[in-house]
Order: C-alpha cells, then sequence, then structure tokens
C-alpha cells in the first residue's frame, strides 16, 4: 500500500528531525550549500559528530553530497521536507476534526433526548 | 467551526491535549465506550470500520476512509472507571511497532465536560517524532528553524 511506504519514509525524516543539532544543519543548509567544515564551524561538538548527524540527514534523504572528492559539499534536499509539511498539517488536523465532530455528535444526540 | 484544542507537553515524554464539550460527563464518556457513538465522530465526518470491546484487557481497531486513503488504529483498554478515567493503547497502523498510552480523564464542570488526553511515548525521539507530526505546533520543542525554512519553499 502507497500509503504506508510513505508514512514509513516519512518516520525516517521525523526521527533525523527529532535532534536539535540536525534542524539547526538543515536551518544552516537552507541559506545555501557548505562544506563539513563550515557545517561544524558554530557547534561546539568533534567534527566526528557532525559527520555523524550528516549520514543521518543523508539517509532520510534531507542533504546530498557533492561528487567532489575532496570537499563533498551538503545540499539541503527539499523534497522530503514537503512531504513533511503536507503530513503535519493532515495529521494535526485529525485530532482538532475528530474533537470537532465529537463536539457536534454530542449536541446532537442532547437535542435528541 | 475549530473549538478549542489546547495541546502542551508536560514531560519529555508525554503530550498533553485538553477540549472542553459542552456536554454532561456520563454522555462524552459514552461516546467513547461503543461503536454505535465512535462511528460518529472519530472518523472525522469519514466512514468508519469500528470494532471494539470495550472492557480492561479488551481492544479496538478503527478504519478510517478517508478521502486520501485508509487510516487505521488499533489499541488494548488497560483500564476503565465510568464515568472518569479510560487507559488504552493506541498505535497507528502506517507506522507500526510505535504503540504510545493514552489516559483520558474526564472531568464535569457546571454541565461542561473537560477531556484531558496524555498520550505517553517510550522515547523522546518518539514523542518528538510525533509533535513534529502535528499533534501539536511547536510545543516545548522549536521547529522555528525548519518552519521558516518551509515557509521559504511556498
Amino acid at each position: 500500500m502507497r500509503k504506508a511506504a510513505v508514512v514509513d519514509r516519512l518516520s525516517e525524516v521525523f526521527s533525523a528531525l527529532a535532534d536539535p543539532t540536525r534542524r539547526a544543519i538543515l536551518a544552516r543548509l537552507a541559506e545555501g550549500e557548505a562544506t563539513v567544515n563550515q557545517i561544524a564551524e558554530p557547534f561546539p561538538i568533534s567534527l566526528q559528530a557532525i559527520s555523524k548527524h550528516l549520514k543521518v540527514l543523508e539517509r532520510a534523504g534531507l542533504i546530498t553530497r557533492g561528487r567532489d572528492a575532496q570537499w563533498r559539499p551538503c545540499r539541503l534536499d527539499a523534497a522530503p521536507l514537503r512531504e513533511v509539511a503536507v503530513w503535519v498539517t493532515e495529521y494535526r488536523r485529525f485530532w482538532e476534526e475528530r474533537y470537532d465532530e465529537l463536539g457536534e455528535y454530542l449536541k446532537r444526540i442532547q437535542k435528541e433526548n | 467551526m475549530a473549538e478549542n484544542l489546547t495541546v502542551t507537553t508536560p514531560s519529555d515524554l508525554e503530550i498533553k491535549m485538553v477540549r472542553v464539550f459542552d456536554a454532561p460527563r456520563a454522555l462524552v464518556f459514552a461516546a467513547h465506550s461503543s461503536c454505535e457513538h465512535v462511528k460518529h465522530w472519530w472518523g472525522r465526518g469519514n466512514p468508519l470500520d469500528c470494532e471494539m470491546d470495550f472492557r480492561p484487557g479488551g481492544g479496538y481497531r478503527f478504519v478510517e476512509h478517508a478521502p486520501d486513503g485508509e487510516w487505521a488504529f488499533r489499541g488494548e483498554y488497560r483500564e476503565i472507571e465510568e464515568p472518569e478515567r479510560i487507559v488504552q493503547t493506541f498505535e497507528f497502523e502506517g507506522m507500526p511497532g510505535q504503540i504510545c498510552v493514552e489516559t483520558l480523564e474526564l472531568t464535569e464542570e457546571s454541565g461542561k465536560t473537560t477531556v484531558t488526553s496524555v498520550t505517553r511515548f517510550d522515547t523522546k525521539e518518539q514523542r518528538d517524532g510525533m509533535i513534529a507530526s502535528g499533534m501539536s505546533e511547536g510545543a516545548g520543542q522549536s521547529y522555528d528553524a525548519l518552519a521558516s525554512y518551509l515557509a521559504k519553499l511556498n
């Protein structure tokens, strides 16, 4: 079922987004591509730790790495984020709509009684 | 007609939703306790398949037939105290294995009933994922960087 596959990939995107350092890296890349060193500069963590975060982001499809062997600049890939944005809106609506519906239903059955 | 739903994060592993209904508690509780009632609201206006064995140890499965596909949820009732408390597990079948525990508490005041639902996750990542997935907008967690980026995209 297509829906399930989409959701499964989304959960990978979500867990990649669940970390504040990774969100900050994405925010940095939203301004333009950057090398690992440039990305690491503002963070008080090792280059190795940054590399690990980049691997997670790459696996989730949120960034792509350039071919240049020496620099391999990182670039944000917006597609999964767009998908998340659609999903976010959808999912939030779920509970609001559900409870609105319950409110209406309760009104209706009280009138009937 | 969106009435007020407040969402907060009382701890690292929890999401709390509060909503007030203009109905007595016994009725709001009843609306949660049988398919006959649940079919009228849980599907958000969409047709709903409902299987329910409303007692501790019993389970439920809801399948909502929305225009954009089928959404299936399942769980098990752990505690039931009529008319004030329901503890149940909750799993979205699209994310199998991510099982959270929901505690619903109903309180009544001047004929209005407040439903407080606390959803507890196994891990902080799971909870944050769920928050990111729209159970609340940025409650206790900043997705600002992402949000401003998404705004740029649109």
